[in-house]
């Protein structure tokens, strides 16, 4: 199947710490991605790489053939590629309605819809319904109707990683990266609430990038796993293989049980 | 989001001034026309506002708008009140196209003081220049309404009704642009400026937008001001002018496009009767009532009808 996005050769250093290094991934259209690897082992970089807001010292991002590497990050979205955040990014003082209406306008905005000169209600592209529409349908999808009128500083931490992602919708991305969609949610909310998400998103037949710590979510959920440390990939491959990897079981997986043995020995002499 | 019943809250405003204005005393009918030309600069200031910047240099496009006017009428002998008032809407529309690219890269108190600067600027350059009779200004010739000069009983009402109806119109434009996606962005460029990006919009551009409409509502202001007073000079780009206005702006609340022209009545209203009371101390009365909107309406004047509606 053709590679929707490709990045090759990716390098990017802050000073002297690599953040990636020869960074090559080809994702297919319609697949979902799960990016694991511990803290500060580039994934959120690659992320940021991919949507514009970082840009790599080496290599090339191209989406659909088009070269991507040098463009902004609403250029990126606008082409069809969003994202979320591990810390949500909402409007803080709006409601969750108003915060869906925001991102549609902008949509209606890129569109040439519901300028100035414009009469009567214009309809979002991609629905083809009325603003206020949508975003009772897209609340609707991710189970957030009930808190249509709060205001998003008052949400919960769940709710909010919902509206962040619910808000990447409105432009009907092709391609949606998910940075930590189930961090700060309970372990027992985590499966109905990917579950919840990956339907929502998946029913648009976007190509999903998440990334996740929570390996029994990434083995459930992802088609195909990167595994990442030290800025590298060192594992890309099917759940059940990547996570089986050697590698990715002493530096991913098995990364953080090391770490406590090598605490509890001490220092050797 | 912007009041629902400002159109026809506008039009019964306009229709009563129209209406009363034969019958008020002339110093009501210039105290309306000065409220309606500031209204106009503050409508312009409520717009950045809701994106979270304060202008503290609003009297250069108020300004610009003053001497394009003045300037017209001296140099070209062009009378015409609303040719001026278009004129002098389009000069600092101008000046603020090309100011914005440096403008719109800036938040919070560097936009602030850049604005400030660029306004005392324009005060220094036209307190050096001779030619437009530098401190003192320059007098303002008479103005005409499509080419008739009303007899002089009539020039008031006349002046005060054509700057009703360009504030009518440019309040209505303000309040339609604001239920447009560009216009709904501004609590949103307020709130969280990095998702407006994510979300594939350009910040700085609604940014530069807003501020482009602001300077010329500021310039339509500034020339309506200079034909009524019927004088400029630089104290009009100083930073007590600019002042003036951000008192207004919270004295009003962004919460309608009809606060501003309300906020700036009620200021023309304590000025002058506070001036005729105390001409010395006048500037005491004004601060006072400003620290009593700031404590009892935090959202300005306009919250009151906010709160009886919601009673």
């Amino acid at each position: 199947m053709a590679a929707i996005l490709d990045a090759q050769g990716l390098n990017k250093s802050f000073g002297a710490v690599t953040a990636a290094s020869d960074i090559n991934v080809a994702v297919e259209k319609d697949s979902v991605l799960g990016l694991i690897g511990t803290n500060g082992a580039g994934k959120t970089t690659f992320i940021n790489m991919i949507t514009g807001y970082l840009k790599p010292d080496r290599g090339r991002i191209h989406y659909e053939g088009r070269d991507i590497t040098a463009l902004a990050p609403r250029d990126i979205t606008r082409i069809g590629i969003c994202r979320s955040f591990q810390i949500p990014q909402l409007y803080a003082s709006l409601t969750a309605f108003e915060n869906m209406m925001i991102g549609i306008g902008v949509v209606l905005q890129n569109a040439g819809r519901g300028g100035f000169l414009s009469r009567g209600q214009p309809l979002v592209p991609g629905y083809d319904l009325p603003a206020e529409e949508v975003a009772e349908r897209l609340l609707e999808r991710f189970g957030l109707a009930q808190y249509r009128d709060k205001n998003a500083q008052v949400l919960p931490g769940g709710v909010r990683k919902l509206l962040d992602i619910a808000l990447t919708m409105v432009a009907k991305p092709k391609i949606l990266l998910l940075d930590e969609p189930t961090s700060g949610v309970s372990a027992e909310e985590k499966f109905a609430i990917m579950e919840m998400i990956m339907k929502a998103v998946r029913a648009e037949g976007t190509t999903v990038l998440f990334v996740e710590h929570d390996m029994e979510v990434v083995s459930r959920f992802a088609e195909r796993v990167l595994a990442f440390y030290d800025g590298r990939i060192i594992a890309d491959a099917p759940p059940e293989q990547a996570l089986n990897d050697p590698e990715v079981k002493r530096f991913v997986v098995g990364g953080a049980l090391q770490k406590l043995d090598e605490a509890q020995a001490g220092p050797r002499a | 989001m912007s009041a629902g019943h400002a159109p026809r809250t506008l039009a019964l405003i306009l229709a009563v001034i129209l209406a009363v204005g034969p019958f008020a005393p002339q110093w009501i009918l210039f105290l309306l026309t000065i409220a309606l030309a500031k209204g106009l600069v503050v409508l312009g200031l409520m717009l950045l506002l809701r994106c979270g910047l304060v202008s503290f240099g609003q009297a250069l496009y108020y300004c610009i708008g003053a001497y394009a006017a003045g300037m017209l009428g001296r140099y070209l002998g062009i009378r015409d009140l609303v040719t001026l008032m278009l004129a002098g809407m389009a000069a600092a529309a101008f000046a603020a196209w090309v100011l914005g690219f440096l403008l719109a890269r800036y938040r919070g108190i560097f936009f602030g003081l850049l604005s400030l600067a660029l306004s005392m600027i324009l005060y220094g350059l036209l307190l050096k220049t001779e030619a437009l009779g530098s401190s003192d200004g320059f007098h303002v010739l008479p103005s005409t309404l499509f080419g008739v000069r009303p007899a002089d009983a009539w020039v008031r009402y006349a002046v005060l009704a054509v700057a009703a109806v360009a504030a009518f119109i440019a309040a209505l434009l303000v309040h339609r642009y604001l239920d447009t996606p560009l216009g709904r962005l501004a609590p949103a460029i307020k709130d969280n400026e990095i998702r407006v990006e994510y979300m594939g919009a350009s910040a700085r551009y609604a940014i530069h937008v807003k501020y482009v409409i602001a300077a010329a509502l500021a310039g339509l202001g500034g020339a309506l001001a200079a034909t009524t007073v019927g004088h400029v000079d630089p104290e009009m780009a100083y930073w007590t002018t600019s002042g003036e206005f951000i008192f207004i702006t919270i004295l009003a609340g962004t919460g309608s496009v009809i606060a501003p022209f309300l906020g700036a009545l009620i200021f023309g209203i304590i000025h002058t009767v506070a001036f005729g009371l105390s001409p010395n101390t006048w500037q005491m009365v004004l601060g006072a009532s400003l620290l009593a909107v700031i404590v009892f309406l935090p959202n300005g004047l306009w919250s009151v009808f906010r709160r009886r509606k919601a009673a």
